[in-house]
């Protein structure tokens, strides 16, 4: 046996699997694919994020507050490990509401979660109240007020991946980039693991290799089902100070640097448009008019992760035991949560029945009905 | 640190621009570039650790020209001729939008 | 309204183009990111026709006129301080000019955008006082600019010998000049036979060469150079001969050679080869200046670096191309012939491998505590340590550090970072990529995107 446990994929939900499997005191491998292969991890808007997410599925509310409660913690130690800087912050966020129906819809939402158990960490708040939250800028005539979640922050994707990066060998670990793995194989006490730097072997195997990960389980018959979707994202220069919380669509990084995003296209292909940027900047501007005057330096697309309910599939092979899949669409926000729970359990063979919700067989039990 | 070959105890500029509020002789076929490496002190501070720069290739690929020309910040300085009564500031550090 | 080509710069290659695409009947229209049409190397042209500038830039300058009055004549739309930011497929460009935001369409596209100088990383090359030599000869040309104080020029390459001659010419002060080029080597030697054939070229770079050592002012293999002062540029230090050597300085210009211009057709996906000799990319492209995308041409140094004189050749063998492309009814190849394009254009690329040999891009490792990255003020130490757990892609070290992400995109950055990698990995360099290059092309305000909102709403 080459690992413990073998990670595909060294984006931001192999790579925090891995470094959760790496502090349990196991070996792991982490083979990651080719340069040009699309890494939804290096597209990233950077929020930790809970308001609105998991509105309709009660477990993965709770996951994503779990993780955001996590999140400090597991900043603090993986900066410590790596001499990397890694810019995360959690002054709560705002989803920014641009009409009288916005902000009722964004309530009922928050309403939603809150009926379901969560604590009520979301709390709208009206025009007034925003421009005392915004001192040092000027809201648009169309900004009817936001919803405030508490819990919410952002981090800088891209450090965190690197610092993930970086931290995973001096673990103890290993990670092979350039090495896109072409199938994996059933052997006694384990899984061959075939890719194009060789043949790995390990008692256990996660696949974490986002939109690839169906090709690599499906074969062995673990149905992960998952659909793409193309979103886009602008960045501009670094600006003085002026946006304290991050929003939905709308972050002042620690750079200065302000992002816009992101769009929701069902395309095929990871190309940007003016198009779309147009329209990225004109609802930015209706927020922040000033903004006008910022300049873009930066547009890119990424494709986004979606299970089919858009709920985090964590899910174990019954035929193969050993034998793991995750695939999210939140691997920013929930990877301290992926480190901390998702990795101990997947390494120690089972998933405990508290991530039953996130199990593929919820899609199985869809179909029937 | 640059002077023009036009310039001259007789020689008439061109114009006037105003740089940092400060009146300042320049000739035509300059750009603002040109003007911040004639002034002292008119360079930018960079927008990372604040040291002081000054433009540098002059050729639009380096964008260590960058200043506020008329109010526009973030402008090339080195692609922008200058034009009579001309307001250029030093840009310092990571630019602010206004309100 | 469809132009039948866009041609982005109006330079040698560009303007020729221009010309010659109006005599084959398409419509042109000629955007510029600078004031008057020229380029770098004609930089103001039409102004500089008299007097003591005009005089001591030299003949080679002033035979931009004629070109450059025939592009005026040619009937081709000429669009001058308007940078091209976005090039949509086949093919629709995004322009701005004076703070407005356009969208223009063209049957085809011409590349002329020229060269840049490569960025040559060494201590104390942020300072004020610290600039190019391109930079310094383009102040000349556009406002008669010349360095005060203790003016020192550093590097290898034709263009410091003639800018030093343009400077002396009008009576200017030079301290010195710091020779950092291998001087004549055999790869040089072996390549001079074939220089003859452009005598004159080689003729005037001796000249050169005779009056800065007769001046007193020419050191030789210099190495290890380093800027420093508060604030300023103040001093100035270098090695020669064994011995470290110091200098008070006020100015200090640097060059180590030019490279083409990639943005665009990296960003455009276009195929890319490595030149090994002067360590650069240039887009692909066939006989006719087509890259691998069809329609997208280029010419001029943007292709590769050659001069102008080939410049202005390639230009006229792109509007050939671009005919093809367009349908127009011309024999390309019998004006290939008779206008003795190709014998025009390797006479001028003669010299070439004699220069590319002599002045070899410097390959000296950068000490970690130098700046890499100018913008986002990322050192070479920074970039190494993510090199080491990276892999050789440039994006990686982007994605970890930000070099390469701030308003100049990558452009003065990105060779640096290839030779750090390469240097880290153990690999060639031309082994090791480019950025990925991301629109916009050139920073652009938010408030101009979203007016070409409004523009889509009047449509």
């Amino acid at each position: 046996m080459d690992a413990d446990v073998i990670i595909i994929g060294a984006g931001v939900v192999g790579a925090a699997l891995a470094y959760g499997v790496a502090k349990t005191g196991r070996t792991v491998v982490v083979l990651d694919g080719g340069d040009r292969d699309l890494r939804a991890a290096r597209a990233n808007f950077g929020l930790v994020w809970v308001q609105g997410k998991g509105s309709d599925a009660p477990a993965y509310s709770l996951l994503t507050r779990q993780s955001s409660d996590l999140w400090p913690e597991f900043r603090n130690e993986l900066a410590n490990r790596s001499p990397l800087a890694l810019d995360y912050s959690r002054p709560g966020g705002l989803a920014f509401c641009l009409s009288e129906t916005e902000y009722e819809n964004r309530a009922a939402i928050n309403e939603r979660t809150h009926n379901q158990g969560a604590e009520a960490d979301t709390a709208m708040v009206d025009r007034a109240e925003l421009e005392r939250m915004l001192p040092a800028l000027t809201l648009g005539p169309d900004v009817v007020g936001a919803s405030y979640c508490k819990l919410d922050g952002h981090v800088n994707p891209l450090q965190l991946l690197a610092s993930l990066h970086h931290a995973i060998p001096s673990m103890g670990g290993k990670i092979m980039f350039r090495n896109p793995v072409e199938k994996i194989v059933p052997v006694a006490g384990g899984f061959n693991v075939i890719a194009a730097q060789g043949t790995l072997q390990a008692p256990r195997v996660i696949v974490a290799a986002g939109l690839a990960t169906p090709t690599l389980t499906e074969p062995l018959g673990l149905s992960v089902p998952l659909r793409s979707e193309r979103g886009q994202i602008l960045v501009t220069e670094r600006l003085a100070p002026i946006l304290p919380f991050p929003g939905s669509g709308l972050r002042q990084s620690a750079d200065g640097t302000i992002m816009i995003g992101a769009t929701n296209e069902n395309v095929a292909d990871i190309g940007v448009t003016v198009s779309s940027a147009t329209q990225l900047a004109l609802r930015a501007m209706r927020i922040v008019p000033a903004l006008g005057s910022a300049r873009l330096v930066r547009q890119w697309a990424g494709m986004r992760v979606l299970p089919l309910d858009k709920t985090p599939i964590y899910a174990e092979s019954l035929d193969y035991p050993g034998l793991f899949a995750a695939a999210c669409h939140s691997g920013v926000t929930l990877a301290a949560a992926h480190a901390a729970m998702i990795a101990p359990a997947m390494a120690s063979g089972h998933l405990p029945d508290q991530f039953a919700p996130f199990s593929n067989g919820r899609f199985n039990v869809q179909k029937c009905a | 640190m640059f002077r023009s070959v036009l310039e001259g105890p007789t020689a008439q500029a061109d114009m006037t621009v105003l740089v940092n509020g400060a009146e300042t002789p320049a000739w035509d076929g300059e750009t603002v570039a040109g003007v911040l490496l004639r002034v002292p002190g008119a360079g930018r501070t960079s927008a990372v650790t604040g040291e002081p720069r000054l433009p540098y290739c002059q050729m639009g690929v380096c964008f260590d020209c960058l200043a506020i020309v008329d109010g526009v910040a973030s402008t090339q300085g080195c692609l922008v001729p200058v034009k009579p009564g001309m307001r250029i500031e030093s840009q310092q550090g990571a630019r602010e939008i206004g309100r | 309204m469809i132009h039948d080509v866009v041609v982005i710069g109006a330079g040698p290659a560009g303007m020729s183009a221009a010309v010659q695409l109006r005599k084959l009947g398409a419509s042109v229209l000629v955007v510029d990111e600078q004031p008057a049409p020229g380029g770098q190397i004609w930089r103001g042209i039409e102004r500089n026709a008299s007097g003591p500038i005009a005089v001591a830039l030299g003949p080679d300058y002033q035979k931009g006129r004629a070109l450059t009055a025939a592009f005026r004549a040619s009937g081709a739309e000429y669009s001058p301080s308007t940078q091209v930011w976005q090039i949509e497929d086949e093919w629709t460009l995004f322009l701005t000019s004076e703070g407005k935001a356009r969208r223009v369409r063209a049957r085809a596209v011409l590349l002329s955008n020229g060269a840049q100088e490569r960025p040559v990383p060494f201590p104390g090359w942020t300072l004020p006082g610290v600039m190019t030599v391109g930079a310094a000869q383009i102040l000349l040309k556009s406002g008669g600019m010349l360095p005060q104080g203790n003016v020192w020029i550093a590097g290898a390459g034709p263009l410091p010998l003639l800018y030093a001659t343009q400077v002396l010419g009008l009576k200017g002060q030079i301290s010195g000049f710091l020779d950092t080029s291998r001087g004549l080597n055999l790869a040089a030697l072996a390549k001079l036979p074939a220089a003859w054939r452009d005598l004159p070229s080689l003729a005037k770079g001796l000249k050169w060469q005779r009056e800065l050592r007769r001046n007193g002012r020419m050191i030789r293999g210099v190495s290890d150079l380093r800027a420093e002062g508060n604030g300023r540029l103040q001093q100035l230090e270098w090695t020669a001969g064994g011995v470290r050597r110091k200098a008070k300085a006020d100015v200090l210009l640097v060059h180590e050679g030019v490279v083409p211009r990639i943005h665009e057709t990296l960003a455009l996906g276009c195929d890319h080869d490595w030149n090994p000799a002067q360590k650069y990319f240039a887009a692909r492209s066939n006989r006719w200046g087509e890259t691998s995308r069809p329609g997208l041409f280029v010419a001029g140094d943007a292709s590769g670096i050659g001069g102008w004189t080939a410049a202005t050749v390639s230009g006229e063998i792109a509007a050939l191309g671009l005919a093809g492309h367009l349908g127009i009814k011309v024999d390309t190849e019998a004006l290939r012939r008779e206008n003795q394009l190709d014998g025009r254009r390797s006479r001028a690329l003669a010299l070439r491998p004699f220069l590319d040999a002599l002045y070899t891009p410097p390959t000296t490792s950068i000490a970690d505590d130098v700046v890499v990255c100018r913008c986002e003020e990322v050192t070479a130490g920074t970039i190494r340590k993510v090199a080491r757990t990276s892999t050789s892609d440039p994006n990686a070290i982007k994605a970890a550090t930000r070099c390469g992400m701030g308003p100049c995109q990558g452009r003065q950055c990105g060779y640096t970072v290839q030779a750090i990698l390469a240097e880290v990995h153990n690999l060639p360099v031309g082994d090791v990529s480019f950025f990925n290059i991301r629109p916009p092309l050139k920073p652009i305000t938010l408030g101009e995107i979203a007016s070409l909102g409004e523009l889509e709403d009047a449509e």
